[in-house]
């Protein structure tokens, strides 16, 4: 479990964090949400240690890691794998050279052993072996997210942080990398801390979401809970998206009972899916079958 | 210390600047020995002069300053835009992020390569320069080989070669030690990694020619 306790950051005379506090539940899919510039990212990197916190604290497992000793902070570090925004692999080093990195600089294994969880890590992020001689700016950005992910997860963390996943994606590979992380989550019993503002993500793995507003934890909750909130500045956030769109007409449809005239049959049949409920009370959740 | 990262700066600093600093003193010791008889009007004065001036101005400036002042732009550029195309890209935070001392992975290696391979650079310099200079010389009809040959070895000073060594590592330190300072500390995105490397290489050429100068001043 990763806790943020009363975490301030600014630079200079710009307060970008204000007094933070958070929890990230273990073995789950941590979301932090908000608009651009809200703090997310500089949240993120005080949590990894990339950024020192002006004030508060970052404690994993009871421990206090800004006030650690240099090795004790190392040790910590090889127990998180990040993916980043720009995937941030070594261009000089083929798909393979990059995941075996970390085992090489962490391990002693024989090569084949190493190469033997290259090879596992790749598949799990279903990677073939015509990309592994390849160099990074020869694959194609859903690719590198993939081979970046397998390079986090290499020494099988046990905080895995995602800046960014999706950026610069199309919305199809996004949910392939959503499903992704999600899935390792769950097989790898990770503690995952992600940074988005696709609500899409949102809806799909936030098992437990933070959203900051200019620097501000503004709300908590799950994305069960998150159609429903009354906190207007989250609303404003999430009703700017497509996908929430139908959360509001979802909202509608509860407190009112009936179904907006606006919503298309097959969107309302996609929402009953969606959220595993009987709106327009034919007794069919989602479309009649044929 | 990272060895493969050692070897590896090794191999691109030293091996990957044989070619230049080839070419150039080769041209350098030719020009030395042309300009010099050019010069050298005298006929009381014996054409062993030549040879020896050749070989002190080589020994001591043009084959460490020279040769440094271009590994500064060949060399230093690569330091820094590498350096700082890291930084931007974020690929020293994944170091980092990994637990990996990202001073000791990628500044240390590039310094120590440096300093080990630049005074082997100089040394070929120097005798490469010498060899222009004589080849330049006996081409041109200047001078006859064997003239240049004893004139070589007419007062010569082994403490010469002491300073020129002197200076290729100071100069080695710099070379290295800069562009890695303006690399690693890139902000921004690819004009500042280019004006990161332009900045590299003028403060080493600028430091070099003023260490330069202090350590003649000191040791001569």
């Amino acid at each position: 479990m990763i806790e943020i306790k009363n975490l301030k950051k600014s630079f200079g005379e710009k307060v970008v964090l204000k007094e933070v506090n958070a929890v990230m539940e273990p073995g789950k899919c941590n979301l932090i949400i908000g608009s651009s510039g809200s703090g997310k990212t500089v949240l993120m990197k005080c949590i990894v240690g990339l950024m020192p916190p002006t004030r508060g604290e970052v404690i994993y497992n009871g421990h206090n890691y800004i006030t650690m000793t240099l090795e004790e902070k190392k040790a910590i570090r090889k127990e998180i794998g990040m993916l980043f925004q720009g995937s941030a692999l070594f261009d000089s080093q083929t798909v393979e050279q990059n995941v075996i990195f970390p085992l090489d600089m962490f391990t002693t294994d024989k090569y084949s052993v190493k190469k033997a969880r290259v090879k596992e890590v790749l598949d799990r992020v279903n990677l073939n072996e015509d990309a592994y001689r390849k160099f990074p700016a020869e694959i194609s950005g859903g690719m590198q997210k993939r081979v970046a992910l397998a390079r986090a997860i290499v020494l099988n963390p046990k905080y895995l942080f995602c800046d960014e996943p999706n950026s610069g994606l199309d919305p199809q590979t996004s949910i392939v990398i959503d499903k992704l992380i999600k899935e390792i989550t769950q097989e790898y019993n990770t503690t995952t801390i992600m940074n988005t503002h696709d609500m899409n993500s949102v809806m799909e793995i936030g098992d437990h979401i933070v959203y900051m507003h200019q620097g501000e934890k503004e709300w908590e909750g799950t994305n069960k809970e998150i159609i429903y909130s009354d906190n207007q500045k989250l609303n404003d956030f999430i009703f700017a998206s497509n996908f929430l769109q139908d959360a509001k007409n979802m909202r509608t449809i509860q407190e009112t009972g009936e179904i907006p005239k606006e919503v298309h049959e097959d969107v309302r049949d996609a929402l009953e899916e969606k959220f595993n409920t009987d709106m327009d009370g034919d007794g069919i959740i989602g479309a009649p079958k044929e | 210390m990272y060895w493969k990262q050692f070897m590896l700066q090794c191999n691109d600093i030293g091996v990957g600047s044989l070619g230049i600093i080839s070419i150039i003193s080769v041209f350098i010791g030719a020009v030395s020995t042309v300009q010099t008889a050019y010069q050298l009007v005298s006929p009381i004065i014996p054409k062993t002069t030549i040879a020896q001036i050749v070989r002190d101005t080589v020994i001591l400036e043009f084959a460490p300053t020279l040769s440094c002042i271009v590994l500064a732009g060949v060399v230093g550029s690569k330091i820094a835009s590498e350096l700082g195309n890291m930084r931007v890209s974020e690929q020293i935070d994944a170091l980092e992020i990994m637990g990996i001392n990202t001073k000791a992975y990628l500044i240390l290696p590039k310094i120590l390569a440096g300093v080990l391979t630049i005074p082997l650079l100089i040394i070929l310099a120097m005798v490469l320069g010498i060899f222009g200079g004589r080849l330049a010389g006996s081409m041109a009809g200047i001078i006859d080989p064997s003239i240049f040959d004893n004139g070589l070895l007419m007062g010569f000073n082994g403490y010469n070669v002491f300073f020129a060594l002197t200076k290729s590592f100071a100069f080695a330190f710099l070379i290295t030690s800069i562009p890695c300072f303006y690399g690693y500390n890139v902000k921004g995105g690819a004009l500042e990694i280019g004006q990161s490397s332009t900045r590299a290489v003028v403060v080493s050429c600028i430091m070099l020619l003023l260490a330069d100068y202090i350590l003649s001043a000191l040791l001569l």
